[in-house]
């Protein structure tokens, strides 16, 4: 059978989930395996190490650096605080006091006799991961983190800004076709996971962004208002850093594109549980997506995840993902194994496709289109 | 492996990619080396696989298959060849997982700190960050900075031989203080080339001798006015495969089926680009354009230099292109109205679904006018680095920099340009030769005569990592199957007015009747060639206009002929510029596009 993998986005009501919790640096983890934990549940903690400050004290005390060592008046480990005096000179035949204090507070690190410069430590940054999801911790990687599994219904979108959030999941807008509109949102919204359906404006992410909404999920959204969100125009899609006080998750992609059914009918019946989501996406080599998880709570039951998907045949729903048909639902019917000749005068591997809403065919290309996945 | 050069009968080149490893099979046939075929397979560094040979023994047995013939027994290679099995010689390049990723240091951003980033483009690294003590950062910035990216090797540089030694060790208590750590694995010490001044090496190796790895090579700036890129190059290579792929996953198992060192794929393209600059004495210039980066290579009076642009490319990228080429310049190649709000939203869908491809014709023009603009960045980067700072062997009086400014008049002289070659999708792909040459005509304005030519399957690293062991065989391959000659462009330098007579045009090939046209200012005249075999081109500009040897002056030479054709491009020099009028401005690019059947129809 004619048959072809071009990896989807997963749209999945029940899907058992594990998520890598890990320290930048290693730590403590506070959890142990087995433990039920709480999205917000910190489950591993560190100190990352201060940022450094150089003090050229040569230059300070008028001396040579040969002589900085010696002119310290503290030893190399000690703490300090900022405005404290650390090393005292005598200049111009010994007639003149000459003294260097620190910047910051924090340890001196080091002295340089050939270049008479001081390196001294900020104090620790304290640093914790928490679970991020509601789950049960079934690994604990030593002095590192741990690993989180839970059941859950699984969304990925296609395009995120901003980072992991929590929030109860609430759908406003009227159907998978309409835009989320500023009126729709209120005080109520606060801290809530805001479903919106084809299209969210920049005007209406920022009434989202006063009454504090935690994450807006919506089909689609224009460039030109994610250059007016970021203050900047994207280059690479790498994001999920962003502080833009909250997080925002397109399951299409640009422009005004109605939700995929299946993932608002999801969405829709997850409504008033808590979900986790995530806008942090890093489309290059071992692509990430951000994704929202509405965990069913209880314990995980011992199977496996949904199965692997086996790739795209007659049948597979699968949505396109290129002009001239950007945007739609469609099922495939044929997956000819011939090169043919596109519009553009490429030759390209292509599938013959029937459109969910108007039972339309069409012939694509098989690298525009992408897999529904179950 | 068969005992000399000579006796090789067959050769099996990979080159593992970020996402697909690329083997060709090349056999001596009738006494020239040719290419066979060509497999591929995905590469497998990462998760679930987490074994670069996976991916190898894949593309390889694409191989065996369409040869029809074993290479493999099992899970290895079969070498020497053996009757109709195995092959004499196996070399592979790579740039998985990123290529390799360095930071330089040098004192002064302007002289130590370029002639660093010259010898870390120059071995095929992605530079992340250039650190000086002039960069404008303070020292806890550069400091924060170093510890954020994690590359996979620091190249330290600084001061001339005998000169002050202290600034070059204040940069070498920064890096000890930054602690910096190698991005792959934990288990090892990041990997620090010194070539700085010598007399500052006792003084650096304290600092980080028992922190990193150090090693210590000639001063890559020995003296103001001279560069030895040369020993710090060597070094990276060898650091590379001694560090950064013996931690790659599978890389160590790779090694051991190789009798040749693994390069990083951009450093065996520059190989291959350099051999030929210097067997037919042309000044080069190749391109190759990928999704997320656009390599440029050249080598002018003899100095070849090569930069990356790490974030201009045709997917993962294409949404920086539009950032920094800014709408309107995009917009300007586009033969129709495009609205805005529309042009940007497809191109971010691109970005975020990078593996799509053009199914309309529209969509082809808009993705072929964001090429032109990735390509022309990336060639003004390229023009910015590639400088008259000469490498080894090459003195300049110490009048000579001061009467420069900043670090050197660029190296690239359009007018020197012989040949031009481009690579990548959206120039190999394209589904007509003539879109290419356009493409790269558009991009880089080249001056007077130039040839055009598309490498066909990229298969330039392979073949430059083999020349270094059988020049012969990656000659020939590279002139026989690589390198597909498209012809060339005339573009006199010059303005005038649309009609004004321009330049008059000889060409004579065997085979096909003498050509004799007169071509005015403001055209794209396209003029049949031979596809293969040597034409001989005789052009005469008005006055008022230079194709290299004064105004008014006529040119004559000998080019190879072309699929294309020769292009004579009137459409102005010093300046180029398309009409302001949106109206004007699409009436001439659709004209322009007729005259040389761009597209299909009416575009």
């Amino acid at each position: 059978m004619a048959h072809a993998y071009t990896p989807g986005l997963r749209v999945t009501e029940r899907a058992v989930l594990r998520r890598e919790r890990r320290l930048p640096l290693k730590g403590t983890v506070t959890v142990d395996v087995g433990a039920a934990v709480e999205a917000r549940t910190v489950v591993a903690r560190t100190e990352l190490p201060g940022n450094v400050q150089t003090l050229n004290v040569a230059a300070k005390l008028s001396i040579d650096p040969a002589n900085v060592p010696g002119a310290l008046i503290k030893p190399i480990g000690s703490e300090v605080r900022a405005g404290e005096m650390v090393a005292r000179g005598k200049t111009l035949f010994g007639l003149l006091t000459q003294t260097a204090t620190t910047p910051t507070t924090g340890t001196l690190e080091s002295v340089s006799a050939i270049t008479g410069q001081l390196i001294l430590r900020e104090p620790p940054i304290p640093v914790e991961v928490n679970a991020y999801i509601q789950g049960v911790v079934v690994a604990v990687i030593p002095a590192e983190g741990v690993v989180v599994e839970t059941e859950a219904t699984f969304i990925q979108g296609i395009f995120g800004v901003g980072g992991e959030t929590q929030g109860e999941i609430v759908v406003v807008s009227e159907g998978p076709d309409q835009e989320l509109r500023g009126e729709n949102l209120s005080e109520s919204h606060r801290g809530k996971v805001v479903v919106g359906g084809a299209y969210v404006s920049y005007e209406t992410l920022m009434r989202a962004k006063a009454v504090e909404v935690a994450a807006v999920v919506v089909g689609g959204f224009d460039d030109g208002d994610l250059r007016r969100l970021l203050g900047r125009d994207l280059g690479v899609a790498i994001t999920g850093s962003e502080e833009l006080g909250l997080t925002l998750i397109l399951t299409e992609g640009f422009g005004r594109i109605r939700m995929a059914d299946r993932s608002w009918r999801l969405l829709e019946a997850a409504a008033g549980r808590a979900a986790s989501v995530s806008g942090a996406t890093q489309i290059r080599a071992g692509v990430m997506r951000p994704e929202i998880l509405v965990p069913f709570g209880g314990s995980v039951p011992q199977r496996e995840a949904a199965a692997v998907s086996t790739g795209i045949e007659p049948g597979s729903l699968l949505r396109v993902i290129r002009e001239p048909h950007f945007g739609r639902i469609a099922t495939v019917v044929e997956l000819p194994p011939e090169l043919r000749e596109l519009e553009s005068g490429s030759m390209a591997r292509v599938m013959v496709v029937e459109f969910a809403d108007d039972r339309a065919r069409a012939v694509v290309p098989r690298a525009n289109v992408e897999l529904i996945e179950r | 492996m068969a005992s000399t050069s000579a006796d090789i009968r067959s050769i099996l080149a990979t080159d593992c990619g970020s996402t697909t490893t690329k083997a060709i099979l090349i056999e001596k046939r009738d006494g020239a080396y040719r290419l066979i075929v060509r497999g591929e397979a995905p590469t497998t560094v990462e998760a679930p696989f987490e074994d670069v040979t996976r991916g190898v023994l894949n593309a390889v047995r694409e191989v065996e298959e369409l040869a029809g013939r074993r290479i493999l027994d099992g899970e290895r290679i079969i070498t020497p060849q053996s009757g109709d099995e195995g092959v004499d010689l196996y070399v592979t390049t790579s740039s998985a997982g990123g290529g390799l990723q360095m930071m330089v240091s040098g004192l002064v951003l302007q002289m130590t700190g370029e002639s660093a980033q010259r010898a870390a483009l120059g071995a095929g690294a992605i530079v992340m960050d250039v650190i000086a003590l002039n960069d404008g950062r303070r020292p806890y910035e550069k400091i924060r900075r170093l510890r954020q990216l994690r590359p996979d090797m620091i190249l330290l540089s600084g001061g001339t031989d005998g000169g002050d030694t202290r600034r070059v060790v204040e940069m070498a208590e920064i890096l000890a203080a930054a602690d910096p750590k190698a991005r792959l694995g934990t288990g090892y010490e990041l990997p620090v080339i010194y070539a700085g001044n010598k007399e500052a090496v006792a003084a650096v190796t304290e600092c980080l001798g028992s922190r990193t790895a150090l090693s210590v090579v000639p001063n890559l700036r020995p003296a103001l006015e001279r560069e030895n890129l040369r020993p710090a190059r060597d070094a990276i290579h060898e650091l590379f495969m001694e560090h950064v792929m013996a931690h790659a996953p599978g890389y160590r198992k790779l090694m051991t089926w190789t009798p040749v060192p693994i390069m990083p794929t951009p450093g065996a393209v520059g190989i291959i680009i350099e051999k030929v600059a210097r067997r037919d004495r042309l000044a080069v210039v190749g391109v190759d354009i990928g999704g997320a980066t656009t390599d440029v290579f050249s080598v002018f009076q003899e100095v070849f230099n090569r930069t990356v642009s790490a974030n201009l490319g045709m997917s993962y990228s294409v949404s920086n292109v539009m950032a920094e080429a800014g709408i309107a310049n995009i917009l300007r190649w586009v033969p129709f109205d495009v609205n805005e709000i529309a042009l940007r939203n497809r191109i971010k869908n691109k970005m975020i679904r990078p593996t799509t491809i053009p199914q309309t014709l529209e969509d082809l023009v808009i993705e072929q006018a964001i090429a032109r603009e990735a390509l022309r960045l990336a060639f003004e980067q390229h023009k910015a680095l590639a400088t008259s700072l000469k490498g080894v062997q090459t003195e300049r009086t110490i009048s000579d920099i001061m009467a420069q400014s900043g670090s050197g008049q660029t190296l690239v002289n359009l007018l020197d340009l012989g040949l031009l070659v481009g690579s990548g999708g959206v120039l190999s792909h394209a589904p007509r030769r003539v879109q290419a040459a356009l493409m790269m005509i558009d991009a880089f304005l080249p001056e007077g005569l130039t040839q055009l030519a598309v490498d066909s399957i990229f298969m330039a690293p392979q073949l430059g990592v083999l020349s270094s062991v059988h020049e012969q065989a990656a000659t020939e391959v590279f002139e026989r199957d690589c390198l597909i000659r498209l012809g060339a462009v005339l573009a006199p330098i010059g303005s005038g007015k649309a009609g004004q007579a321009c330049v008059t045009v000889e060409v004579t090939a065997p085979g096909q009747p003498a050509i004799d046209r007169r071509v005015p200012f403001g055209e794209l005249v396209l003029l049949p060639l031979p596809p293969e075999g040597k034409v001989r081109v005789v052009a005469a500009p008005e006055r008022g206009f230079d194709l290299g040897a004064g105004r008014g002056k006529p040119i004559e030479a000998e080019i190879h002929g072309g699929v294309v054709g020769l292009l004579v491009d009137t459409r102005g020099r010093r300046p180029f510029a398309l009409p302001a009028s949106t109206t004007e401005r699409i009436a001439r690019l659709r004209a322009w596009n007729q005259a040389l059947d761009l597209y299909p129809g009416d575009v």
